[in-house]
């Protein structure tokens, strides 16, 4: 799919300014960029909860699914987990079940958690359960919107690792949304910088990571902090 | 129903509550024919042993009247609460259904009419459906509409801000299943606890509208009525007012009092309860002599909440001038709680206690008051997550600055103003006297952050402590923060404790690491060895699970499985036990913090 | 460099959160406030227009004929039609519409159907009674009800003093709970008829108004004691209250002023919408101590079918009430300059 010439405009204000990026098919391509940068806004553009000028090729509107950065918002506290996942669900009452457990067997999450509550899972878990629920639509293009910004270290690799392992399985195509260039660099084939609303730089991640073209990138490159590894 | 009862407010109001129901349904078929009963003989009385209340103009006993009204008074107010709740919900629903235009048009109309008082919108309709019950109740319910209209209203639209319906209308899931399943559901709660409030209101503006003469006329009568009836007589028999009075007051405080606690249990649901567990054993150890280079030295600091919960649980840390300490661990670790009880920020009903607490040369838990004030004032500099919140909106910033020079150090307002100007320049914020002069939303994120920091440079600090100082900002701005933290750090030679779960940025920034895990430390080390000379499990995985701009792309990024034990369930033995793979038989038994290598102690049996 | 004003994606995004949006709110401040004015203006202006016309339609909706209705059954039908016609009521709705706001701009309510009188008249000799009457007890309420909910939180921070907690909310909730009439029968009866310290009734020197503001004044100082406390203890959790704890400020510094400028925006937003209600209020309170305002003519007005004084001063209660809303908006403009009102 690609994005061509998507700019949004609140008031006075351009939090996107005229946007060209290609997604292909079953590639991670990672947006980076601070706060202010657009990129959030650019996501829920796509996703169609913010109205926007340009267009999205090739990708059927009602097949992008996004999952946020709060697992715990993000689920309905007064549905069980099987009953979020089964939500959006175009399946038969009778074929609904199984699929929530294959759903919730792709993410690595025992099938018994479907009969609990948002509140009484952790952080990593419930994020794996926003992702299984976007991945019941069979989704042409999933957006992950900071999916580990709120979660502790220890935790993020195992979403991170889920995350590539269902390219590999199920040739997922998705725009990875961080903050974080280290996070993005690991899952990214594609990584895309914006910058104040315009896209500054785009290439594939070793490019863009090694030789970056872009002065800010640069820049952004250079704050990330490093652990001295000998 | 358990939280009805634990307060007395809640159990009065019950009691009350059930009083008034039972009341109205007993009331009239016990004392109707009293109630009714004419006696010529004995009209307009005051108190007596027959009538405690007295008797009425027709020689009827004004108590078993009073016990009687109370069906009606009850009645008309469920009435009008159901007229107004329901026309409420309607109106406050409406928005969300009909097109942008309507929906405007509707919000704007309930906007005009709640800035209006519901007394007055009861006249107007009571002007308009005539005197009389009828009038008072469509009045009172008209009152109510709009209230409950906003309340739908905002409940509505912060549901439907949620991330869930976002997601549920990704999903494909149409706009009224999003308004049935998700929507109403989650504010049904508080509409529904609600009511008793309103029914309340409503019953006291029932009684009011009756007790001017334009609600319920005779030959009925509810209590407003009766205290109209007796107030013309309070002058001669002031006993006659006191019954109807009384019966309102209580009927309005039981219902405000029940709709008060099940406001409240409604918006404490969400949040879970505490899981009670062992008490934490307090780790005695030789203290020795106080070491009289450090800037801090803490012993054994522990930090304890009622119910055995233990986020801190003895703690040691020792920081020398120039130094810069990085604490880090995982949410939960305790790590924030510990940079409270060094500062004296721990909240009620937290409780502190060390085996000492030196900092700046004293042990600030034996210094008088007004010295300990004076010393932390000026040589202690905290700075936290949020700049936002780290200062005050309504103050202009170089007044928050001078503060301290002038509460401390008894400076003039002029020269701590221009002393303010002179720290806000070295911590590079561009024009320092505009800015000083500027509230604190007008600077962005970073300028705040420099602005906290230059507040800490106001007087000599000699301990820096920042919590998380970076989390919040971009990584440009973090890196900013970051070199100016050092900076200061070496030109004051203030020692400098660094609080962070980014262990990163600890290492980019520290000279030496101290790693939490549930309340207890359990590996130091010099900040050269935290890539690849950690000894612990845990901070070796933490190493591992971190990826940076070098890790291998073909390789699945190391995590740790399970989750840190809650500050009330951290077991006797090793606390990571759970997790680690190396775990043995030993590690039921908590291994001490021991000397590994040169600077660098660790707290496991296994590590070699 | 980096540190200069960034633009922000706030608003509408969820990028750059909290901090971001309050950023953005304060930023556009300097475009916002003359916007802010007339927004509130504006709304000032057409909720009035919306009131002229209610309280026009509300003597056309009285069922029947309303002069019928007011002069009784037995009334000669010729007197009934000359009143009518003086009345206007038989001219086409929208020209009597337009001649009736026309004659309020000018300050004329018509007459009363009873004594005569021209209802601008009985306000105007009657409207300063109920308004110095709600300005003082709004004042009173005030001036009480935010110390003692500062209070009340300081003690209370963090859940202690649980005794003191449990006192405080119970006693607000039940004084918010009793209405203005019940509170006046019950000084009347004690302080009037009782101990005759102060007059039952009327208004005759300054004695006269202790016991008609007490009573109008207990519930709204419930109220706010109770919105200051919540406020308050909200600020005392904000990081710079830690910052200024830890910057060993002392507490009558940190709490006058630190933190009660930061509690007050609410606070008197509640008091200014509370004035409102304490106007009507007062209809019941005047009632009771017979005192010569507004609220008392109202209730005869109604009760006696003089509808054009019901008309006339239940106008003039509306228009009070959105008078007031409209300043207390206005002022908190000007004195909060990070007023999330402004947003709306």
């Amino acid at each position: 799919m690609i994005i061509k010439n998507l700019t949004v405009r609140f008031g006075a204000f351009t939090a996107v300014d005229d946007v060209t990026l290609e997604i292909p098919d079953g590639a991670i391509v990672g947006l980076v960029g601070e706060s202010g940068s657009g990129k959030s806004t650019l996501a829920r553009a796509v996703s169609g909860l913010v109205p926007y000028t340009g267009v999205v090729e090739g990708v059927d509107p009602s097949r992008v699914q996004m999952v946020f950065q709060d697992p715990l918002t993000s689920l309905d506290p007064r549905m069980t987990i099987g009953a979020s996942v089964a939500e959006g669900l175009r399946l038969p009452r009778a074929a609904r079940q199984a699929e929530v457990e294959r759903l919730l067997t792709l993410v690595s999450l025992p099938v018994a958690l479907a009969e609990r509550y948002p509140r009484e899972l952790s952080g990593g878990q419930r994020q794996r359960v926003a992702i299984a629920r976007a991945l019941g639509v069979r989704p042409a293009l999933l957006i992950a919107d900071e999916i580990t910004s709120a979660l502790d270290v220890s935790v993020q690799g195992a979403v991170l690792n889920l995350i590539r392992s269902l390219r590999e399985e199920i040739g997922l195509s998705m725009l990875f949304i961080s903050h974080n260039l280290a996070v993005v660099r690991y899952v990214s084939d594609v990584v895309a910088v914006m910058h104040r609303g315009r896209l500054v730089e785009a290439g594939p991640t070793e490019e863009v990571v090694k030789a970056p073209s872009d002065a800010y990138t640069r820049s952004l490159l250079d704050a990330v902090p490093r652990l001295a590894r000998s | 129903m358990r939280h009805l009862l634990r307060t007395p407010a809640g159990i009065a109001g019950t009691l009350l509550v059930a009083l008034m129901v039972i009341l109205a349904i007993a009331g009239p078929l016990i004392w109707g024919a009293e109630a009714e009963r004419i006696d010529s003989a004995v009209i307009l009385q005051g108190a007596s042993a027959a009538h405690p209340l007295g008797t009425d103009n027709l020689g009827r006993d004004i108590l078993a009247r009073v016990l009687v009204a109370g069906r009606l008074s009850l009645t008309l107010a469920m009435i009008a609460t159901l007229i107004g709740a329901t026309a409420g919900v309607i109106l406050g629903a409406l928005p969300s259904v009909l097109p942008r235009r309507g929906a405007r048009l509707v919000t704007g109309t309930v906007n005009a009419l709640v800035a209006f008082p519901g007394l007055l919108l009861a006249m107007f309709t009571a002007v308009i459906a005539g005197l009389g019950a009828r009038g008072a109740v469509l009045g009172i319910g008209a009152a109510i509409a709009p209230g409950f209209a906003r309340l739908t209203q905002t409940l509505a639209a912060s549901v439907a801000g949620a991330d869930y319906v976002a997601v549920a209308r990704m999903l494909g899931v149409s706009r009224w299943r999003v308004m049935t399943r998700h929507v109403l559901p989650n504010i049904a709660e508080p509409l529904i606890l609600q009511l008793t409030q309103v029914l309340g209101g409503a019953l006291l503006a029932l009684a009011g509208m009756s007790f001017l003469g334009l609600g319920v006329q005779p030959p009925s009568f509810d209590w407003g009525r009766l205290l109209f009836d007796g107030f013309g007589r309070i002058y001669a028999t002031p006993a006659v007012a006191l019954g109807p009075a009384a019966a309102i007051a209580l009927a309005g405080i039981g219902f405000n009092l029940l709709g008060d606690v099940l406001a409240r249990a409604a918006s404490r649901r969400a949040t879970p309860t505490d899981a009670a567990a062992g008490r934490a054993v307090p780790e005695v150890g030789e203290l020795g002599e106080p070491d009289p280079d450090a800037v801090l030295e803490v012993r054994d600091l522990t930090v304890t909440f009622p119910g055995g919960v233990t986020p801190v649980r003895g703690l040691s840390l020792t920081i020398a001038p120039g130094e810069i300490v990085g604490l880090v661990g995982e949410s939960g670790s305790g790590k924030s709680l510990t940079a409270a009880a060094i500062g004296g920020l721990v909240p009620y009903p937290g409780e502190v206690s060390a085996g000492r607490l030196r900092m700046c040369g004293a042990d600030v838990r034996e210094l008088p008051e007004d010295e300990c004030r004076k010393l932390l004032g000026t040589s202690l500099a905290m700075v936290f997550q949020d700049p936002m919140a780290a200062l005050n909106p309504a103050l202009k910033v170089g007044g928050q600055l001078a503060e301290v020079a002038t509460v401390h150090q008894g400076a003039s307002r002029a020269e701590a103003f221009a002393r303010a100007v002179d720290r806000l320049e070295h911590v590079r914020i561009p024009e320092p006297a505009a800015r000083a002069r500027q509230h604190p939303h007008e600077l962005s994120g970073g300028m705040r952050q420099r602005a906290v920091i230059a507040m800490g440079l106001m007087g000599a600090p000699r301990l820096i402590i920042a919590d998380e100082p970076t989390t919040a900002l971009d990584v440009t701005v973090q890196r900013e923060i970051l070199r100016l933290l050092r900076e200061v750090t070496d030109e004051t030679g203030a020692a400098t404790l660094f609080i962070s779960h980014d262990i990163a940025v600890i290492g980019e920034l520290c000279h030496r690491v101290v790693v939490m895990y549930a309340g207890r430390v359990v590996e130091e080390l010099p900040v050269g060895e935290l890539a690849s000379g950690a000894a612990h499990p845990y901070t070796r995985a933490l190493v591992a699970s971190l990826p940076d701009m070098e890790t291998d792309r073909s390789l699945p990024l190391a995590s740790i499985p399970g989750r840190q034990p809650s500050p009330a369930e951290v077991p006797g033995g090793c606390a990571f036990a759970d997790r680690c793979e190396l775990a043995s038989a030993k590690c039921a038994e908590l291994p001490p913090l021991i000397p590994y290598r040169a600077g660098h102690r660790v707290a496991c049996w296994e590590a070699k | 460099m980096a540190e200069s004003l960034r633009p922000s994606a706030a608003g509408p995004s969820a990028e750059g959160g909290r901090a971001g949006r309050r950023r953005l709110a304060g930023r556009a401040l300097g475009r916002v406030r003359g916007g802010f004015v007339l927004r509130r203006v504006v709304r000032f202006v057409v909720s009035l227009a919306v009131l002229l016309v209610a309280s026009f339609a509300m003597m056309h909706l009285i069922p029947g004929d309303p002069v019928r209705a007011s002069l009784g059954p037995a009334a000669p039908v010729e007197l009934v039609a000359a009143r009518r016609a003086a009345l206007g009521l038989d001219e086409p709705i929208l020209s009597q519409l337009l001649s009736y706001v026309g004659n309020v701009f000018r300050g004329d309510f018509g007459t009363s159907f009873l004594s005569g009188e021209p209802v601008r008249e009985i306000i105007a000799s009657r409207l300063p009674n109920t308004v110095g009457l709600a300005l003082l007890a709004t004042a009173a309420a005030l001036l009480v009800a935010v110390p003692l909910g500062m209070w009340a939180a300081i003690r209370t921070e963090n859940g202690r003093n649980r005794g003191t907690e449990v006192t405080f909310t119970s006693a607000t909730g039940a004084a918010i709970a009793v209405p203005e009439f019940l509170y006046s029968i019950a000084l009347v009866t004690v302080f009037a008829i009782g101990l005759r310290w102060f007059p039952p009734a009327g208004k005759a020197g300054p004695v006269s108004y202790v016991l008609p503001i007490l009573s109008l004044a207990i519930s709204p100082t419930a109220m706010i004691a109770r919105i200051s406390r919540v406020e308050t203890l909200r600020e005392l959790g904000m990081d710079y209250v830690r910052l200024a704890r830890a910057k060993r400020l002392p507490a009558a510094r940190l709490y006058f002023r630190h933190v009660l400028p930061n509690t007050l925006t609410a606070t008197l937003t509640v008091g200014g919408l509370l004035l409102g209600a304490l106007i009507a209020g007062s209809v019941l309170v005047e009632y009771v101590f017979a005192w010569p305002g507004l609220g008392l003519r109202v209730v005869e007005s109604i009760t006696q079918k003089d509808y054009p004084v019901a008309q006339g001063v239940i106008l003039v209660y509306g228009a009070i009430v959105l008078v007031v809303n409209l300043l207390v908006d206005l002022l908190l403009g000007v004195l909060d300059p990070t007023s999330k009102l402004k947003e709306t």
